[in-house]
């Protein structure tokens, strides 16, 4: 039963095949009430307590549309260039399992809401950034299923488990499933690709306001579909279907593994068998799960429980009219604003920090100067803490703030990241640290003249060597200064110094 | 005094009304009555002695409160085992939800409970609505008051048995394919079908969503209006639930007028198949109608010899559907879970003890027809067949303002008869099933005695969507009529219990 296949450099697999990918994204919809049903749909509730007839599945309860739901799907179908159906059905997909509480989860089939999209995406290479369109096949409803743990056993799986809980809590959960065309032509960078475009999407929802599209929480859940080709003029190959990919992180890695894992299965003249497979984040690979072999037999039939749902005209046009700037033409115009490089925006797309950096020039910062202190120091610090930028204990207005008494040379760079160090403590906004740590650039030049001639006294070769040319000698000047001072001074003004007194 | 159990609807509430009887008194004679015949009619699966008089002693102290009463406040009602009431037992007259306490009210049942209607108990049906004979329960069949050694129709036969007996004025069905209205043309009641999406299904546990809907069952067409007003109108838990006001139904059977309506005689849902003395019973009738001012015409619906066809793709796909929750993990029956059997089989194993035969064969057949590669074939062109049924109605319409059918083609038969032929029990809705696939309204309305077995034969009348007062129009002229002709209720004729 273990994975029979090796795996060939990844390097060696893109060479000999060209990969292309299917992303299917689900989306949980943060609305305050489910899909069907009146309940919360608060995060963390304890198991069973947001449940009712309806999402319980009760014998003769019945489900009613969340108005709220269709319009943020509608919103997502706009965002994604997507055609608004005018007339669409729910469907029932039948199956067995004991989280889905009727035995059949209501769905779309044939007739999804939102169809024929794309979502441009931008992938980082050596030469900056490349512009990838990642075409849209359709955008659909449905409502999640109840959550199943398996208790006992070691694993965590049903298999070996001594008994199994179920919370319906998450049943009924709004969800919006985003598949996409068969996206070919990406090459070696496909890995890069599904993660930009998975990247985008969630910015693409928290612009929106429609989810929260929290990876971790499962508000956001991904599944891979890979297959290998011949060549890019070969028909499709076979494809695994990954689940359970649950970071930007795993995204990409989970498609690296699938090139590699496949490319060994065809170069070693095997074939590649059509499954679900499981996305493993803490071995980085991928095990068989069920096959789709004996491809399960779903028996959608259009639900007749619920009326068709009819988007108006005019309230899709009035939707477009109000959609909130989305996130690609939010970088193009922060770009301009800030006179960014294209390696730069990706350094800021790539630490999270647009919303960050545009609060910080928007209170007063050089937006060089907020990039500067977000991608740098603060990104430094958020890394250690495995936190996001946004997360750590520090306002946009105070780093401008930092930014400001730094270009007005009030404070140095060592004596800025000392302040810092302050607020993160709790110790007050900038000011207040300055102030109480007394962390001011000593500017006084006489009392610098007097540190000068006592480190020269000190080091009585010194002056002569800096005499003679060998100017690398007034460092140890300038750090006897700086030790002196308790870092306070400006180094560069100390070396201006240094020199004027040796003539 | 007079025997309670005798009155109408109309009557009893207003006895109530009018301090003449209480509530209590009125519940207790029908609890009574239920005492002393229900265990030859086996009408009833629960009995609610406690939560009736509790709702009749709370009609009492409203009307002792100078409280406004509802039209039927203090009248006694048999509820079909289909539809929810918190607390007391509902079982779809299956094994599967033995033991099930609904946490919930149905919305009809919560209407009733607001209007003051005493709920008695719950009724006898098919197991989960499947049959025409009340035959297919878990429970044991339910006997026709008439003869007690046949079928009292189906899948609604306690519904219908408990008001020809006199256990119950009123009553709740659900008709899916005729399960309102056929058990009425067999018993001597009336009962309707109400337009689907008239009546909220919130709560009714569902065979096939697309052509269940909830109706009354009642002695008189009078009756039956004022129960279809209490249950009838809009609610937000039921998408397919018209948002219109309820037909004048109560006015309509009032009027009871038929001058100058347009009735058109449906070609085929007569002649061959239809047992004589039904056809000639029904014939009849037309006359009488004709008599009081109704103009008749023959008007054909080409389409609904294929109606049964398609009925048995249509229901068998969505019960499968629908009946796939029962499966031992949340509530009613688990069979083989000793630790050792995995989900699956504990599923498998509940399903297989809890279901009965005729509902394992419709989950079959339903579970096929959906199937990748037959769907198009059997579901798809069962909907083409629906859509072509639709337009038949709707080109009658344009003729006439309603239609008219014996309601089955045959009084019921003996118990036992036709439980091996399942095509021959089914083919005994053969005239009632279009009005569910078009989601018309239709109503039974007795027209008498067949000559050659004694046995009641019913009209069936059917109108267009939500002119459910059309029905009632026709069934009371018509029913009017009738009482002056024979001078006293059919139900009259009825050998004693």
């Amino acid at each position: 039963m273990s994975d029979p296949s090796g795996l060939i450099p990844y390097a060696d697999a893109v060479a000999a095949f060209d990969p292309v990918l299917g992303l299917e994204v689900h989306v949980e919809l943060g609305t305050e009430t489910k899909m069907f049903c009146g309940c919360p749909t608060t995060f963390g509730a304890p198991p069973n307590t947001q449940t009712c007839p309806t999402c319980l599945g009760l014998p003769g309860a019945l489900p009613v549309v969340n108005a709220v739901a269709v319009e943020s799907v509608v919103r997502i179908g706009l965002a994604l260039h997507c055609e608004i159906a005018t007339w669409c059905r729910f469907a029932r997909k039948n199956y067995f399992y004991p989280d889905m509480p009727k035995n059949y989860q209501v769905s779309q089939y044939d007739e999804p809401i939102a169809t024929n999209g794309w979502l441009e995406v931008e992938v980082p290479t050596p030469d900056g950034p490349a512009v990838v369109r990642v075409e849209i096949e359709r955008v659909h409803m449905e409502e999640d299923t109840g959550k199943t743990t398996h208790q006992g056993g070691v694993t965590g799986r049903i298999h070996g488990a001594d008994y199994s809980l179920v919370d319906y809590n998450r049943a009924g959960i709004p969800l919006m499933e985003i598949v996409t065309k068969p996206i070919e032509g990406s090459g070696a960078l496909a890995p890069e690709v599904a993660r930009a475009y998975v990247a985008e999407l969630r910015a693409l929802m928290v612009a929106l306001g429609v989810s929260d599209a929290h990876m971790h929480q499962g508000s956001l859940r991904c599944d891979v579909n890979v297959s290998l080709r011949s060549s890019p003029s070969a028909p499709l190959g076979t494809r695994s279907e990954t689940k359970n990919v649950n970071s930007l992180r795993s995204v990409e890695r989970a498609v690296r593994h699938e090139i590699r894992r496949q490319a060994a299965l065809l170069t070693a003249g095997g074939r590649v068998v059509q499954e679900t497979r499981h996305w493993h984040e803490d071995t980085e690979l991928t095990t068989p799960g069920r096959s789709k072999e004996q491809a399960e037999d779903y028996r959608y039939f259009p639900e007749p429980d619920l009326v068709p749902i009819a988007p108006a005209r005019e309230w899709v046009e009035e939707l477009r009219a109000r959609l909130p700037e989305l996130p690609a033409a939010r970088r193009r115009r922060l770009q301009a604003e800030w006179g960014a490089s294209d390696l730069e925006m990706q350094s800021v797309a790539n630490a999270g920090a647009f919303d960050v950096i545009e609060a910080t020039v928007a209170d007063g910062a050089d937006p060089a100067a907020a990039r500067k202190w977000w991608l740098g120091e603060l990104a430094r610090i958020a890394n250690e803490r495995d936190v996001e930028v946004g997360e750590l204990p520090i306002f946009p207005a105070d780093v401008a703030r930092l930014a400001a008494l730094t270009a007005d040379g009030t404070l140095t760079d060592t004596l800025a990241r000392q302040v810092v160090e302050g607020v993160l403590a709790g110790e007050g906004s900038p000011d207040e640290v300055v102030a109480a740590r007394g962390l001011r650039v000593v500017s006084d030049e006489s009392a610098l003249l007097a540190a000068i001639d006592e480190a020269l006294a000190a080091n009585p070769d010194v002056a002569e060597k800096i005499r003679s040319g060998k100017v690398q000698a007034a460092g140890v000047v300038v750090g006897a200064v700086m030790k002196a001072t308790r870092g306070q001074a400006d180094a560069a003004r100390v070396r201006d110094l240094l020199m004027q007194r040796l003539g | 005094m007079t025997d309670l159990t005798r009155l109408t609807a109309a009557g009893t509430a207003q006895a109530v009304a009018a301090g003449e009887a209480s509530a209590t008194e009125v519940a207790r004679a029908h609890l009574d009555r239920i005492g002393e015949v229900d265990a030859a009619v086996h009408a009833f699966l629960h009995v609610d002695t406690a939560g009736a008089l509790a709702a009749a002693a709370a009609v009492d102290a409203d009307r002792a409160a100078g409280r406004p009463l509802g039209p039927l406040a203090g009248v006694p009602l048999a509820l079909k085992d289909v539809l929810t009431m918190q607390g007391v037992p509902t079982t779809c007259g299956s094994r599967i939800l033995e033991g099930w306490l609904p946490a919930y009210d149905a919305t009809v049942t919560r209407r009733l409970r607001e209007a003051g209607v005493v709920i008695l108990g719950k009724t006898n049906m098919d197991e989960f609505a499947m049959g025409s004979s009340t035959e297919h329960s878990a429970y044991g069949p339910t006997h026709n008051p008439w003869d007690l050694a046949r079928i009292p129709g189906g899948s609604g036969g306690g519904s219908a048995a408990a008001v020809a007996a006199y256990e119950a004025p009123l009553a709740i069905g659900t008709d899916t394919g005729g399960s309102i209205r056929q058990p009425a043309a067999v018993t001597g009641t009336v009962g309707v079908k109400p337009t689907y999406g008239g009546v909220s299904r919130y709560g009714l546990v569902a065979l096939a969503s697309s052509l269940d809907q909830a109706g009354p069952c009642a002695r008189t067409v009078l009756d039956a209006a004022l129960l279809h007003a209490v249950i009838a109108g809009h609610d937000p838990h039921d998408s397919t639930s018209i948002d219109a006001p309820v037909p004048p139904v109560v006015e309509a059977a009032r009027a009871a007028d038929v001058r100058g309506m347009r009735i058109g005689v449906v070609r085929e849902l007569t002649g061959e198949g239809y047992q004589a003395g039904v056809q000639q019973r029904f014939d009849e009738a037309v006359g009488v109608l004709e008599e009081l001012g109704a103009q008749v015409h023959e008007v054909s619906c080409p389409h609904f010899p294929y109606a049964l066809a398609a009925y048995y793709l249509i229901l068998p796909s969505e019960c499968s559907s629908n009946l796939a929750r029962f499966d031992g993990m949340r509530y009613g029956l688990r069979v083989g879970d000793d630790s050792e059997r995995s989900v699956e089989e504990v599923m498998s194993l509940t399903r297989a003890a809890g279901f009965g035969d005729e509902v394992i064969r419709r989950v079959i057949l339903g579970t096929y027809a959906l199937s990748a590669g037959y769907y198009d074939a059997y579901y798809g062109s069962a909907q083409k067949v629906r859509t072509l049924i639709t337009r038949d109605f709707q080109s009658a319409f344009e003729q006439v303002d309603v239609l008219v059918s014996p309601t089955a083609p045959t009084t019921a038969f003996r118990l036992g008869e036709k439980l091996d032929d399942p095509l021959a029990m089914y083919l005994n809705d053969i005239a009632t099933i279009p009005a569910n696939l078009a989601g018309t309204p239709g109503l039974s309305v007795p027209v008498g005695l067949a000559p050659e077995d004694g046995l009641p034969v019913g009209l069936q009348v059917m109108a267009p969507v939500m002119a459910d007062d059309r029905l009632y129009r026709v069934g009371a002229a018509l029913e009017a009529a009738l009482l002056t002709r024979w001078g006293r209720p059919l139900l009259e004729e009825a050998p004693a219990l």
